[in-house]
C-alpha cells in the first residue's frame, strides 16, 4: 500500500509553527504560571572545592514571603533518594557534604516572587573548610591529586554504557571515573613499521552552549502524590523515569511536558532544575518556578575540554597504518553524561579513517569546575579538532595534498571501522570532494604565505579542510501515536522535542506522506508523558531517523484501520488504494475519491470515533569485548560531514577573517531539503564559536567572563563573508525514506578547517583552541 | 516606591502602579502578559527583550517601566494588523530567518526598525544595525536574506 509518488517528502514546505514563531505566540515554559506559583532561587558556593561545615537557613526562614529553604542536609532527612547523574550518581540537587566547584548548588529558596528570594539568599549563612583543589586534567590525574568525588556509583540507566552496568559503589582511586578503551591491530607493530611518525597533542578549553531560552523548570504536586512538572528539557521520558525514582512514585504518577524549547545543542538533557523545583514545591505546598540567570547557565553544564595527545604512523604512499589515541575529558565536579560523550565519541577518536592498527584509551577527569555534559555532537568537535589538525600537520610535512590524502584513506562502503563494525552508507567521500570544490581547492606544495593585501597592512590568505563521523546513539527506543479524529484530521504524539531543529515540520511531513493528508491537517502533540509514548532523548541528531521511523509506522498503522472502510465504499481493493492531499482514491478509478473525515464518517456511522495508530522503532547494539571494544554492531547508523575553509589573516593584528566557509553533510534522503542547509548553515557558524571567539576563562577555578558582555559568541559581524551550507544524498535503508540524521554533522569539522586554513595561510599551527588573535601573533613570531 | 505610569502597548492605553526598580520587561511579560517579549541576557547585550519604544528599538530588559511614561511601545504581538502579518514577519517564514523562536521577536523588531529607518539596506549596514541581536541557532545569514528579500518586496 506504499504510496509510489512522495508528494510532501523532500518538499522544501514552511515550518509548521512558523506564523507562531515570528508573531511571539509559541509557548516556552517560562510563559506559565500556574495559580499559587512560587520563584525558586539557588545560592552558589563561592569556593571550588571544600567541605560544608554549617549553613545557617534560619534568617531566610523568618523572611516575610519565603514558603521553602532547603539544603543538601535537608534532602538527606526527606524520603527520596537524593542523587542525581545520569552516569554516575555522583550529584545531589544541593551539595551534600562537599562542594565540588565555584558555583556548585548549596541552598535554595521558594519566595513569592525573584526579589524576596534574592534577598532570602542573601540572608543564609554558609560556612566552608575549603580543601586543595584541581582545575587541570593532567594535575588531577597525578598520583598525589586531591579526590574530587570519593565513590563511584554507576547509574545503570542507559544500555549503551556497557562498562557502567555491572553496577557497585566503589571507592574512587583517582579522578579518572571512566575509561574507554579500543584495540585494533597492533599499534606498536604499526609505528615500527610506519616511515614516519607524528606525535602531536591538541587541547581545548570548556565553552558554554548559550542556547538564548534559560533552564526553566515549573512543579506542582496534585492530590493523592501526583508531580506535574512544565520543563525546558530534550529528554522528558528520562526526567520521569528520574523524578519516579527519586520520590519513589510510579511513572504513572509524574507527568512531565514540554512545550516549545528555545534551543538546547545538549545543555538542556537529562536532569538539571526538575528535581529541585519539585523539592521546593512539596516543602512549600504550591508550585514553583526555577529560572535560571544567564550567568548561572555557565555554573550549570559546559562542553567539555579535551586534551588529546595522537601518535600516528604513516607509509611513504600516503597510508595511516596505525593511530595511537590518549585522550583526557575535562568532566568537571560532576560527570552527567561525561562518561558517555567519552564513549561516544571514543568509537571514532583516530579519525574517519582507514587504519589498521588503533588504540584508544580515552578518560572521563574529575576537575573542581564546573560540570561538563553533552553537548551537539557528543564528543566529536573536540576528537575532530585533534585528529583533523594532526592529519594536515601529516599531509603538509609530507607534501601531499590534504584533500588528496583524506581521500586516499577514508571509509568507504564495506571498509571495517576501528571498532570492527563494517561501514554502510556514509558520504563522506562525497562529502569532501563537495567541499574542496566549494572553495576551488588548489593546494600548492610548501605553503608559502599568500599575500593578499595593499603593502600597507599585511593580509595573507589560505584554505583548510577536515572531515568526520560519528556513530548515532545504539542501542535506541523511540514510540509514536498518531490519532485520526472523526473530521479526518490526525495528531502525532511524540515525545520529541521541538527546540528549533525543525522536527514538528519533518514529523507532520512524515505523517501527511503516510497518510495522504494535507501539512496543515496534521498536528503535533508536544511532549507530555501521560499521554505521548517513549522516546530516548532528542539530541544526537537521532529524531528523524529513529523518531522519523516510528511516527511513520504510526501512520501506517492508521491507514491501515481507515483503508478498509476506504475500500468498501470505493468498491477496490486496500491494496489498490491511493492517497494525496486529503484525498483517497483507487489507482484503477481515479475520477472518485473519499477525504479522510467521509471515511471516518462511514466507519463510524457518524461524526465520531477515532482511529489510533501505533509505531515502536528499536535499534540494536551488537555484543562488545569490553578489553577491545570490537563489535560487529555499534551503531545503527553512521553520520559524516566535512568543511572547507578559506580565511584572510591580518600578519599586524593576528585577526582572521573568514571568507569563505562551506560545508557538506550527508543527508541521506532529505525530508526537507530547506530545513536541512537551515540546519548545516547555523550549525556552521555555531562551530565558528569555539574556534575563534569562545572560552570559559578560570582563575584559581573561578570563572571569570559568565555572562555575555565577556564571553562572545558569534554575532551579525562575525560571519564568514560566503556561507555554504551543502547536502551529500546516500540514502540509509533503515531511514524513514532514506533519511538520516543531520542535527550535529555540520558543526563537526568547522574548528579544524579554520586552522588548517590558518596554518596554509600564516605557516603556523595553533595547537589549542580558540585561535585568537594573541595566539596568532605569537605563532606568526615567537618571543 | 512605585510610580503611577501611563503608556501605549500596541495601541492599547495602559495605566498602572509599577516599583520604581520594575524593569520594563517584566511588566510586559508578567503583568501585561505579553510574553513573545524573551529575556535573553539580562545586561542588554543579546537583543532577545527588544521593543520599539516610540518607533526607536530599546533593551526592555534595561529599561525601567518608569521610563516608558508617556510613550508608544511596540511588541512583537503588534506587528501584525487585523490578521494579516507584516511583510517582515513573512519574510522570516519565507527565508526561514528563525529557528527556536527565542530571539526571533527581537531580531524581527530589529529589523522592523531597520527597514523603516532605511528600506533598502546594504548587506554591511544590514550586518551593523542587527550586531545587537544575537542568534545561537540560524547562523544569522537566513536572518540576513529575510530582511534583504522583505526589502526588496519579494515577500
Amino acid at each position: 500500500m506504499s504510496n509510489p509518488r512522495p508528494a510532501v517528502i523532500g518538499a522544501d514546505v514552511p515550518r509548521v509553527e512558523g506564523i507562531d514563531k515570528v508573531t511571539g505566540h509559541v509557548t516556552f515554559v517560562d510563559n506559565i504560571e500556574p495559580p499559587g506559583m512560587l520563584h525558586g532561587m539557588i545560592r552558589r558556593s563561592q569556593v571550588p572545592h571544600g567541605r560544608i561545615r554549617r549553613i545557617d537557613t534560619s534568617r531566610a526562614r523568618q523572611l516575610s514571603g519565603v514558603y521553602a529553604v532547603l539544603t543538601g542536609e535537608d534532602l538527606l532527612r526527606m524520603d527520596i533518594d537524593p542523587y542525581i547523574g545520569p552516569a554516575f550518581k555522583d550529584q545531589a540537587p544541593l551539595a551534600i557534604g562537599k562542594v565540588r566547584y565555584a558555583g556548585d548548588p548549596v541552598a535554595a529558596v521558594a519566595a513569592v516572587d525573584r526579589d524576596t528570594a534574592e534577598e532570602a539568599l542573601d540572608l543564609i549563612d554558609v560556612e566552608v573548610e575549603e580543601l586543595p583543589a584541581v582545575f587541570d586534567v593532567q594535575d588531577a590525574l597525578r598520583p598525589d591529586a586531591p579526590l574530587v568525588c570519593e565513590r563511584l556509583v554507576p547509574a545503570g540507566t542507559f544500555a549503551d554504557l556497557i562498562e557502567l552496568l555491572g553496577g557497585g559503589d566503589v571507592p574512587a582511586t583517582s579522578n579518572a571515573c571512566f575509561q574507554y578503551k579500543l584495540r585494533r591491530g597492533d599499534v606498536a607493530e604499526g609505528l615500527r613499521r610506519s616511515d614516519r611518525v607524528f606525535e602531536h597533542t591538541f587541547s581545548n578549553p570548556p565553552t558554554q552552549h548559550s542556547d538564548l531560552e534559560y533552564h526553566c523548570s515549573i512543579a506542582q504536586w496534585e492530590a493523592s502524590n501526583r508531580l506535574q512538572v512544565w520543563t525546558a528539557t530534550q529528554s522528558p521520558s528520562y526526567v520521569r523515569i528520574m523524578l519516579a525514582n527519586m520520590f519513589r512514585l510510579p511513572e504513572s504518577r509524574v507527568r512531565v511536558r514540554v512545550p516549545y524549547l528555545g534551543g538546547g545543542f545538549g545543555s538542556k538533557l537529562y536532569m538539571k532544575l526538575e528535581p529541585l523545583a519539585a523539592l521546593l514545591a512539596l516543602v512549600a505546598g504550591r508550585p514553583v518556578k526555577i529560572r535560571l540567570t544567564r550567568n548561572e547557565e555557565f555554573f550549570t553544564i559546559t562542553k567539555h575540554g579535551l586534551v588529546a595527545k595522537l601518535t600516528t604512523g604513516v607509509t611513504r604512499d600516503g597510508r595511516l597504518l596505525a593511530r595511537d589515541c590518549q585522550i583526557m575529558w575535562d568532566t568537571g565536579a560532576y560527570a552527567d553524561i561525561g562518561p558517555r560523550v567519552t564513549h561516544k565519541s571514543g568509537y571514532t577518536s583516530a579519525g574517519p579513517y582507514q587504519i589498521p592498527n588503533v588504540r584508544i584509551d580515552s578518560f572521563s577527569v574529575y576537575t573542581n569546575k564546573p560540570p561538563a555534559g553533552a553537548f551537539r555532537g557528543f564528543g566529536i568537535m573536540q576528537v575532530c579538532w585533534a585528529y583533523e589538525s594532526q592529519m594536515d600537520i601529516i599531509a603538509r610535512e609530507m607534501g601531499w595534498d590534504p584533500v588528496e590524502f583524506r581521500l586516499k584513506n577514508v571509509l568507504r562502503e564495506g571498509d571495517v571501522q576501528a571498532t570492527g563494525t563494517v561501514v554502510h552508507s556514509l558520504g563522506l567521500d562525497q562529502c569532501v570532494r563537495a567541499v574542496a570544490d566549494a572553495v576551488a581547492w588548489d593546494y600548492r606544495e610548501a605553503s608559502a604565505p599568500h599575500p593578499t593585501g595593499d603593502g600597507a597592512r599585511h593580509l595573507v590568505r589560505g584554505k583548510g579542510v577536515a572531515c568526520s563521523m560519528k556513530a548515532v546513539i545504539t542501542p535506541s527506543v523511540s514510540a509514536a501515536t498518531v490519532l485520526v479524529h472523526s473530521d479526518g484530521s490526525a495528531s502525532v504524539l511524540s515525545s520529541s522535542v521541538e527546540m528549533g531543529q525543525g522536527s514538528d515540520t519533518a514529523l507532520c511531513q512524515i505523517v501527511a506522506e503516510e497518510l495522504g493528508a494535507r501539512l496543515q491537517d496534521v498536528a503535533i502533540v508536544h511532549p507530555d508523558t501521560d499521554v505521548t509514548p517513549y522516546d530516548l532523548i532528542t539530541a544526537g541528531s537521532r529524531t528523524t531517523f529513529h523518531m522519523g521511523n516510528a511516527v511513520r509506522m504510526a501512520a501506517i498503522d492508521a491507514r491501515s484501520q481507515l483503508w478498509p472502510t476506504a475500500a468498501e465504499l470505493l468498491d477496490a481493493a486496500p491494496d489498490d488504494l491511493t492517497a494525496q492531499d486529503g484525498r483517497v482514491w483507487a489507482r484503477t478509478a481515479s475520477d472518485r475519491s473519499l477525504t479522510h473525515g467521509q471515511i471516518m464518517m462511514a466507519r463510524f456511522g457518524g461524526r465520531a470515533g477515532t482511529i489510533e495508530g501505533h509505531g515502536l522503532f528499536e535499534t540494536h547494539h551488537g555484543s562488545t569485548d569490553l578489553d577491545t571494544g570490537q563489535s560487529d554492531r555499534v551503531t545503527a547508523h553512521w553520520m559524516c560531514g566535512a568543511t572547507a575553509a578559506e580565511v584572510e589573516v591580518d600578519t599586524d593584528t593576528g585577526q582572521v577573517r573568514i571568507v569563505n566557509l562551506a560545508t557538506a553533510v550527508d543527508v541521506g534522503n532529505a525530508i526537507n531539503p530547506f530545513a536541512c542547509r537551515q540546519q548545516i548553515g547555523g550549525a556552521s557558524v555555531q562551530g565558528t564559536g569555539p574556534a575563534l571567539l569562545e572560552e570559559m576563562l578560570f582563575e584559581a577555578g573561578q570563572l571569570t567572563n559568565p555572562s555575555f558582555v565577556d564571553y562572545k559568541i558569534p554575532s551579525f559581524l562575525d560571519l564568514p563573508d560566503r556561507l555554504q551550507p551543502l547536502t551529500v544524498e546516500d540514502p540509509h535503508p533503515d531511514g524513514p525514506y532514506g533519511a538520516k540524521g543531520i542535527g550535529e554533522a555540520g558543526i563537526f569539522a568547522i574548528a579544524p578547517a579554520i586552522a588548517n586554513a590558518v596554518a596554509d595561510a600564516v605557516g603556523a599551527r595553533i595547537p589549542s583552541l580558540p585561535i585568537t588573535p594573541e595566539k596568532v601573533l605569537r605563532a606568526i613570531a615567537p618571543p | 516606591m512605585s510610580v503611577h505610569v501611563r503608556f501605549q502597548v500596541n495601541g492599547e492605553v495602559h495605566e498602572l502602579d509599577a516599583p520604581d526598580s520594575r524593569l520594563l520587561i517584566d511588566t510586559i511579560r508578567y503583568d501585561l502578559g505579553l510574553t513573545g517579549t524573551k529575556l535573553g541576557c539580562g545586561v542588554g547585550v543579546c537583543g532577545a527583550c527588544t521593543v520599539l519604544a516610540d518607533g526607536k528599538m530599546v533593551s526592555s530588559c534595561l529599561m525601567l517601566t518608569a521610563m516608558a511614561d508617556g510613550s508608544e511601545i511596540t511588541t512583537i504581538e503588534g506587528l501584525a494588523h487585523d490578521g494579516e502579518l507584516a511583510p517582515i514577519q513573512k519574510g522570516f517564514i519565507k527565508y526561514g530567518g528563525f529557528q527556536c523562536g527565542i530571539c526571533t521577536p527581537g531580531q524581527i523588531l530589529a529589523a522592523h526598525a531597520l527597514l523603516q529607518d532605511n528600506p533598502r539596506p546594504s548587506e554591511d549596514e544590514i550586518k551593523e544595525w542587527m550586531m545587537g541581536n544575537l542568534c545561537r541557532c540560524t547562523g544569522y545569514y537566513k536572518i540576513i536574506e529575510s530582511i534583504d528579500r522583505t526589502a526588496a518586496g519579494e515577500v
